[in-house]
């Protein structure tokens, strides 16, 4: 989970970071009422997860409060390379003397920490590495030791910072190194980090990545979460317990395991190409259980999706066999009775397909198409959803 | 022959008594593997009972540790059925104990948890430098060596031996391409994970598959995330001298979203199925767009007079 600007300086605080003061505004009025709590020249920064945002003009300064207003009404509402601006971050106005670059992040080719400083802040770090990478230090961590006084100091003389500021320095890698380990992030990056006139260090703008996997010991970062960006419908599957993501297209995808549902959508891709083009409309991991309730359930969500009009259900019978699989979606059909109303492809193999496929026979759902294999199933579900189209 | 699992492996299970440890202790011993014990601190000393392959009832030992299972039992594999939350704990136990190999099937582990172990693994190496444990996962159906032994969750029942050797990162996605190809049968099939931080990679299986002699041809399934495809063509190009075909997942996944397994995400244009893809077939591995056409071109390759004579 990719987190805000201003939530990533409040985590910075929280362990100790140097940052400057920083208020989410959500409207100009806020943002009015912020600037001058801070007081004096503040930053008014929509906050996007996306970069370049200075460029498109989301990033003023503003010399008063109702300066911060009329840049806030501005930029507020702003799209910023398809991300609307909803949220923008009031900041302390900063007296920047030098701009230097920081970050730690998961390198998953080697299996371990990387930690990267510069002393040339500021720019794109892809572009720092691309033109001048010998400005840019690269320090691997091992995640058994990680970072602690000796490491920063280490990272800091690398990266090529005067003697006498080093220590500063290695005291907020330390501190950093702090908000990645104790956030169970998997990017900590601060660019830029700057010294001001009066020489001390501030983490000006900082990204941060969490890794959802470690959520169970980190309860209050479901608090972070950018619920009023979220597809609804990937909103309800989430309550629901499904690993569903939305995508644009017209053929609802069931599957279980990951590997076979990326693959499936792929394979239906495929097939439109034969059938006007028609793409899958989403991913949609059930796991090994396949009961008719998480059929139901997966089914509820794909129907919910008006850009749907043929679904393929696909499934390998592993250890949860296709008898159960096929007991599943019948159940989930009469389950959801009138609401089902697209036809339905089913490709089964594996465990108990015989007794799978005779399940569905036997129930003669007339929304139900039984298909052969793989292959066949995409391109009949490709088939429907076009002709459907074709109708309209 | 086969790599990294035969019939010999003496196999504990860490997390026996719980739901998922005690239902694929059940299917393992009935695939064939000699699972010997298990571990739950809190449980040590009593027992479980199941049924070998052949129906016979087995009385289980659990014990408080790994290092006592393995004093008592002279185990040498571990398999991992633990929650997320215990997993890294569990892990570490078996590395500290020198086990050879621990597969950890478990879903949903901390990456940093991962990369933790991962450490202790690689500074944990005998007189030769060779690492003392290999880790399996996380996140994967575990290995079967079809007919001696399975330690994972794929079902068992697919195929039997055979001259296929089969390294994916996904579970279903093996049993796939297990079933389209079960009249020629496997010599190892193994589930690597799909997670960013995994134990074995496509390169080590690669590498054990091309020094076996009972595999013939290799089936290597990938999918988007990470850069572990291309690494694994750089080393196919270079050491690898039977034929493999390839498959790549998720051509159509878009940019950011995590597709299920939690390594699954194209990062800005890193990881793409179509960069993968492309790496593969410069190193002269021919890539399948389907799991049936690749089960194709792997009948293609396959050495002919390796084929069972019964066909």
């Amino acid at each position: 989970m990719d987190l805000f600007e201003y939530q990533a300086r409040d985590l910075f605080e929280a362990h100790g970071v140097p940052v400057l003061a920083g208020i989410v505004a959500h409207t100009p009025e806020e943002a009015k009422a912020a600037a001058e709590k801070i007081g004096g020249v503040t930053v008014v920064k929509a906050q996007v997860k996306v970069g370049g945002r200075g460029k498109a003009g989301g990033v003023k300064v503003a010399k008063s409060a109702d300066e911060a207003y009329e840049h806030a009404k501005n930029i507020l509402g702003m799209d910023i390379k398809g991300h609307t601006v909803k949220k923008v971050m009031i900041a302390q106005g900063a007296d920047i003397a030098e701009e230097y670059y920081f970050s730690v992040l998961l390198d998953r080719s080697n299996r371990n920490y990387l930690a990267m400083c510069s002393v040339e802040g500021g720019m794109e770090i892809e572009q720092l590495a691309v033109e001048r990478p010998e400005a840019l230090a690269k320090v691997p961590v091992d995640p058994g030791t990680g970072i602690d006084a000796a490491k920063a100091a280490e990272i800091a003389e690398a990266a090529g910072f005067a003697p006498e500021l080093r220590e500063k320095v290695a005291d907020v890698i330390v501190k950093l190194w702090d908000v990645f380990k104790g956030e169970d992030a998997t990017l900590v990056e601060v660019n830029p980090l700057v010294k001001t006139g009066s020489g001390d260090l501030i983490a000006l703008d900082g990204k941060v990545s969490l890794d959802e996997n470690a959520e169970f010991r980190h309860k209050e970062h479901d608090e972070l979460a950018d619920k009023e960006s979220e597809d609804p419908l990937e909103s309800k599957a989430k309550a629901l317990d499904l690993n569903y993501v939305k995508l644009d297209g017209e053929v609802g995808i069931i599957g279980n395991g990951a590997g076979l549902v990326m693959s499936t959508l792929d394979v239906v891709a495929y097939a439109g190409e034969r059938h006007g083009n028609v793409k899958p409309a989403n991913f949609l991991d059930i796991g090994g259980g396949a009961s008719a309730e998480v059929m139901a359930n997966g089914l509820s969500i794909i129907l919910g999706d008006e850009q749907v009009k043929s679904v393929f259900v696909n499934v390998f019978g592993g250890i949860t066999a296709c008898d159960a699989v096929a007991n599943g979606i019948v159940g989930a059909l009469e389950k959801l009775g009138d609401s089902a109303n697209k036809p339905l492809v089913v490709r089964l193999d594996g465990n108990n397909v015989d007794e799978g496929r005779r399940i569905l026979h036997e129930a003669n759902h007339p929304l139900v198409t039984l298909a052969e294999n793989m292959d066949q199933g995409a391109d009949k579900a490709a088939e429907l959803a076009n002709s459907s189209n074709a109708v309209k | 022959m086969s790599i990294f699992l035969n019939k010999n492996n003496k196999v504990i299970v860490q997390g026996i008594t719980g739901s998922e440890g005690s239902k694929h202790t059940a299917r393992m011993l009935a695939a064939g593997t000699n699972v010997v014990g298990g571990v739950n601190a809190r449980k040590a000393g009593t027992t479980v009972k199941h049924e070998d392959q052949h129906g016979n009832p087995v009385e289980l030992p659990v014990f408080g540790s790994v290092k006592e299972a393995m004093a008592e039992t002279g185990a040498d594999t571990s398999i991992v059925f633990v929650p997320p939350a215990f997993t890294k704990d569990a892990v570490v136990e078996a590395i500290e104990a020198e086990i050879g190999l621990v597969v950890v099937i478990t879903e949903g582990v901390p990456v940093q948890d991962s990369a933790e172990f991962w450490a202790l693994a690689q500074s944990k190496k005998d007189a030769e430098g060779k690492q003392l444990t290999r880790i399996i996962g996380p996140n994967c159906p575990g290995i079967i060596t079809p007919g001696e032994a399975l330690v994972g969750i794929t079902p068992a029942n697919i195929t039997g031996k055979g001259g296929v050797g089969l390294v994916s990162k996904s579970g279903t996605l093996t049993y796939q391409m297990m079933y389209e190809l079960r009249d020629l049968g496997f010599s190892t099939a193994i589930g690597i994970g799909g997670d960013p931080v995994i134990g074995t990679t496509h390169i080590d299986a690669l590498a054990a598959f091309e020094a076996d002699p009972e595999t013939k041809a290799i089936v290597m399934i990938g999918e988007i995330g990470g850069d572990a495809e291309e690494r694994a063509a750089e080393f196919i190009k270079n050491n690898v001298t039977k034929p493999v075909v390839g498959y790549v997942a998720g051509f159509t996944a878009p940019e950011g979203k995590t597709m299920g397994h939690a390594g699954a995400i194209v990062s800005g244009s890193s990881g793409t199925a179509q960069a993968k893809k492309e790496a593969l077939e410069a190193a002269g591995v021919k890539v399948g767009k389907t799991p049936s056409e690749t089960a194709h071109l792997l009948r293609s390759v396959y050495p002919k007079h390796e084929e069972p004579s019964n066909l």
